[in-house]
């Protein structure tokens, strides 16, 4: 891929990533928030590529897209009274909030500058097969316990949304 | 312009700046969440960007992966804990939710 056009695919991603997280952080209505999401998830799948991680990028679009998202948007649809944009998404004490992200990303960026990162350029390679291998040897342990944390949150899930039922014969 | 290290870390700062903004103004418990979820995206990112430029081989994208694991977790149970909460205030605003029992 020429370099010019790597640049502006980089900048639009970008782009993308930081306005939809912008709409997330700053809009009125809780629907746009969380369809704003939508962008930056796509956003970030796209850096992803760029870094020569194709299949973070493929996760993220179906986990979080396709998932989380989907979740999010049904919490959003079943609580908030969103006829109601007013108080559906309000925002308390943003003055302090500016003057400590700031400070927050001050620090940040002095960090992102003044560290001598020995950083090199690597040319893009495929990185599935390798991760594939990873995760079947030297993380095999935490990728089982992954599972395991996904079981129990599901069942976590279930238990904590059910509406609890009284059977008749529960009822004496 | 070449795109190197610090362009990335610089869009996972901002990205982290405004999830963090977002913890701290929304008053919509679903907000907090999109908020959390901006912050996990922008450590994920951080992840994978030194794993390219710095580290080398596969760990960051496995760091990620479990991160992206956690987030689903995490969000399928927050969104259980708050639909029981809708349920007993007919709120989710944080600030009302005040009170452990009843």
């Amino acid at each position: 891929m020429p370099t010019d056009l790597t640049t502006f695919s980089f900048l639009f991603l970008a782009a993308l990533t930081l306005g939809s997280g912008g709409i997330v952080a700053f809009s009125k209505n809780i629907i746009y928030s969380t369809v704003a999401l939508l962008g930056c998830f796509l956003g970030i799948a796209g850096l992803y590529i760029h870094l020569s991680a194709d299949f973070l990028a493929a996760v993220q679009i179906l986990v979080y897209v396709g998932g989380t998202l989907t979740l999010i948007l049904f919490a959003v649809m079943l609580t908030s009274r969103i006829e109601d944009i007013r108080t559906s998404n309000t925002a308390v004490g943003r003055g302090a909030a500016f003057a400590i992200v700031a400070l927050v990303l001050l620090l940040l960026g002095k960090v992102a500058t003044m560290t001598p990162w020995p950083a090199k350029d690597r040319p893009q390679m495929p990185a599935t097969a390798k991760l594939g291998h990873a995760f079947l040897s030297e993380y095999l342990l935490p990728f089982e316990i992954g599972s395991i944390v996904l079981l129990a949150a599901m069942i976590g899930a279930v238990v904590l949304a059910r509406r609890a039922v009284k059977r008749d014969w529960e009822k004496h | 312009m070449h795109v190197s290290l610090v362009h990335y870390l610089t869009v996972a700062a901002v990205l982290f700046g405004l999830g963090l903004f977002t913890v701290m103004t929304r008053r919509n418990a679903v907000g907090i969440l999109l908020g959390v979820e901006l912050i996990l995206n922008a450590a994920a990112l951080n992840f994978v960007a030194f794993e390219h430029f710095v580290a080398g081989g596969v760990s960051g994208q496995v760091f990620t992966v479990f991160i992206i694991i956690l987030a689903a977790s995490e969000a399928a149970i927050a969104l259980a804990i708050v639909l029981q909460v809708y349920r007993g205030y007919r709120s989710i605003l944080s600030a009302q939710l005040t009170d452990l029992k009843n």
